[in-house]
């Protein structure tokens, strides 16, 4: 073999396929690399599972896209889709008007609601007076970061800004903050495991749509409108099916979706 | 921009601007203000007007690091390498394997050991978490200056065992003649002959240090790193910040390089 | 306080992931070490012989790259590289090209790498005595000759050391990628630990992969080290 074929060999072998027709139908979809229960969370073996997971099989399967996972930090999941690193953010990414700015979303899949989480033996509540002098740990890049930059900044000892939630669980656990705010579903999965054990929800923050958005959605590049209409029709289809009904009954006993 | 970098250049002393005047000499001058240029034309850079005061706190953060865990970890490195040169086996056994362990694993996962790891276990005990230290070893700062610490100790340390090493045995005789206790022998003689043979190195070592320090962004540290991190998160710029960051790390080492060498021509023309 | 049956190599055991995350550390380290040495000769030798604009455009590479962070680096050529280079390609009327994971950690471990071989294998060809390569130049050999028979194999022994560390270097810089969740095995440890909550034993084990990597490694340095310079003490003698 000549060297210029046996180095093109080798890479395509590690990666560098060449984007042509007949991989139009091929989408790399993404979500944060990092353990997201009851979401995305990869198990023992290093596949993920989880409630995100299967809906992403489900929806893959009805808009008939061979999607492949490639999962990317969540501080840079938006500048990977932007930069075509990636074509689908399913990653429990609330649509904001603030992101609509940058990126585009399909019709919402999800609703959750902003709870704030802390230790059982402190008595507080979600407001800004509650929380006063409080250290409120949160992920970065999220609806939570902007909300409590907005609402409780003035109020709090401080904001710990953590690159993933189980970071931030951690650091609940082990005392060095006082709160956190973040997803609901999220946080009650991890109060269920013994770690969690140390803690309660204290309440949801007050609504507040500009920043806390409309719902998850799933996040794609402006202007790719025939997947998003894709992604929405087959959204749809599994909610009209039962499909989504099915899924969700295994990781929840209440239905996700909001109204 | 543009014409802010070219009258930079005109404003120099005019012997450099006669050193400037043929073409190799300009190439790089030319290349830089065509790359800033680019970027200053093509990049959205508004967002600096609202960040200007976090780049510097974090830039602070980032040299404050880099000042206590060099000087620190430099004290710590001098133990570890007379340990392992004349201390008995007890300590040279230990010190050698501190320093293969740092210098044999990622700094990163150093850093996440001892703030995640041992910072749980910590949390483990009620006496440390009614301790007087425990608002200290619940903040982030110990962990990420500690790892540093080690991380600089660990590399220098092997470097100064051999520095140690290979001062000439005849100079710590001739002190030993001069009846020289073994204090200030080692204080006078030893330790500057040491520091001087591997003075580059050292200098060296301290811009590695530099570049290891955004790591502590991963621990939730905000130094300029994490500032950038920040912007991108908010204005959802892919090239910019990361731009500017890069920008702001080659000024930095240029101006430690420069200090370094200050300071080390005044050390050995002493 | 550890609990060992979670590092078994079945579920629930994470041992599995972590080993894969290992061979992937391999691959990024391995093959990013052999594009740096690429980058490296290519960039030695044209720093020595290239003209004034190459030089230039090498030196910018090699400084930029040694007083950024590597951290920095991996972020920029990570989220940017690929669609710059598919922006230039684009320009040049050249189809995109959709670069993995994979490809991406190994380019840019191998640019980070370049930087620094360049400059080891730049001082270790000034090493070399130039009368070798006179000598070569007046038996008539093309240079392509001269540089594959008479300079690469005359500074091997001084490139050594500097490659050598640059291997250490290589295998601990894979770490970075878990930054922007490449899962190596710092993201795969990281992942086990926050799941299963157990941060210190998944910690210690990845360590002391990471530390058999860097041993293994030294020993093998050291008997090439050794072969080497045995070869060149005969060739001298």
């Amino acid at each position: 073999m000549r060297l210029s074929a046996r180095i093109a060999v080798i890479l395509c072998a590690i990666g560098f396929a060449p984007l042509n027709a007949a991989s139009a139908e091929t989408v790399k979809v993404s979500w944060a690399a990092e353990p997201y229960p009851p979401f995305t969370s990869p198990d023992a073996s290093g596949k993920w599972q989880g409630w995100e997971v299967d809906f992403m099989n489900a929806v893959c399967t009805k808009a008939k896209l061979d999607c492949v996972i490639t999962p990317i930090a969540w501080d840079g999941i938006i500048p990977a889709l932007t930069s075509k690193k990636i074509d689908l953010i399913i990653s429990s990414m609330t649509i904001t008007d603030e992101r609509l700015k940058t990126i585009d979303f399909s019709d919402k899949y999800y609703d959750a609601r902003a709870a704030i989480v802390g230790p059982r033996e402190t008595k507080f509540d979600a407001t800004p007076k509650g929380l006063k002098g409080k250290l409120l740990g949160l992920q970065v890049a999220s609806i939570h970061q902007r909300y409590a930059q907005k609402h409780f900044a003035d109020s709090v000892a401080g904001i710990k800004e953590y690159q993933t939630l189980d970071e931030a669980q951690q650091d609940l656990v082990a005392g060095r903050i006082d709160a956190i705010q973040a997803d609901s579903f999220a946080m009650v999965d991890f109060l269920k495991t013994p770690a969690g054990a140390c803690c309660e929800i204290k309440g949801y923050a007050a609504k507040d749509e500009s920043v806390l958005g409309h719902g998850v959605g799933v996040g794609l590049r402006k202007g790719e409108t025939e997947l998003k209409g894709k992604i929405n029709t087959a959204i749809k289809a599994i909610r009209a099916d039962g499909t989504y009904q099915a899924i969700t009954k295994k990781y929840f006993d209440f239905d996700i979706y909001g109204d | 921009m543009l014409d802010d970098h070219t009258s930079a250049v005109v404003h120099e002393p005019s012997h450099r601007l006669m050193s400037l005047a043929t073409p190799q000499a300009l190439v790089k001058p030319a290349l830089l203000v065509l790359f800033l240029a680019l970027i200053g034309y093509y990049g959205e850079w508004n967002w600096i007007a609202d960040y200007w005061r976090l780049l510097l706190h974090g830039i602070a953060v980032t040299l404050a690091l880099l000042v206590s865990s060099s000087i620190i970890g430099f004290v710590l490195a001098l133990l570890l390498g007379v340990f392992q040169v004349t201390g008995p086996r007890t300590l040279a056994w230990p010190a050698q394997a501190f320093c293969t362990i740092i210098r044999g694993t990622p700094l990163l996962l150093q850093l996440w050991m001892l703030y995640f790891g041992l910072g749980a276990v910590f949390a483990q005990y009620p006496e440390i978490r009614s301790s007087f230290v425990w608002p200290y070893l619940r903040e982030a700062w110990p962990y990420a200056l500690a790892a540093l610490v080690f991380s600089f100790a660990g590399y220098v340390g092997e470097v100064m065992r051999g520095a140690f090493a290979g001062v000439p045995k005849g100079e710590l005789e001739a002190a030993r003649a001069f009846g020289m206790s073994r204090r200030k022998m080692f204080l006078r003689i030893w330790l500057p002959r040491a520091v001087q043979r591997v003075l580059p190195v050292l200098t060296g070592e301290v811009i590695l240090q530099l570049k290891s320090t955004p790591l502590v962004a991963t621990v939730t540290m905000t130094d300029v790193f994490a500032v950038v991190a920040k912007v991108r998160q908010d204005t959802y710029l892919t090239y910019e910040p990361l731009i500017l960051l890069a920008l702001i790390y080659v000024v930095l080492t240029a101006i430690l390089a420069r200090l370094l060498r200050l300071c080390e021509a005044r050390v050995t023309g002493n | 306080m550890f609990d060992i049956s979670l590092l078994s190599l079945t579920p629930p055991g994470w041992g599995a992931t972590l080993l894969d995350g290992f061979a992937n550390s391999l691959t990024l380290a391995s093959g990013g070490y052999a594009i740096g040495l690429l980058l490296g000769t290519a960039g030695a030798l044209g720093k020595l012989n290239g003209n004034a604009f190459f030089r230039e455009a090498l030196e910018t590479y090699t400084t930029v790259v040694r007083a950024v962070p590597e951290l920095v680096l991996i972020l920029f050529l990570y989220y940017a590289g690929t669609d710059a280079m598919n922006r230039l390609l684009a320009a040049l009327d050249i189809p995109a090209v959709d670069v993995g994971g994979l490809a991406a950690g190994i380019s840019v471990i191998g640019i980070v790498q370049g930087a620094y071989s360049t400059e080891v294998l730049r001082g270790a060809i000034l090493a070399v005595p130039y009368g070798q390569i006179e000598a070569a130049k007046a038996y008539g050999m093309s240079p392509l000759r001269i540089l594959w028979r008479i300079t690469l194999p005359a500074m091997l022994p001084f490139a050594i050391p500097g490659l050598a560390n640059l291997w250490l270097i290589a295998t601990k810089d894979t770490a970075l990628l878990a930054v922007v969740g490449f899962r190596e095995l710092a993201l795969a440890t990281r992942q086990a630990a926050g799941t299963t909550k157990d941060y210190m034993l998944f910690f210690t084990t990845a360590g002391a992969m990471y530390l058999a990597l860097t041993i293994v490694s030294s020993l093998v340095i050291k008997m090439v080290e050794r072969r080497v310079t045995r070869r060149l003490a005969v060739a001298h003698a």
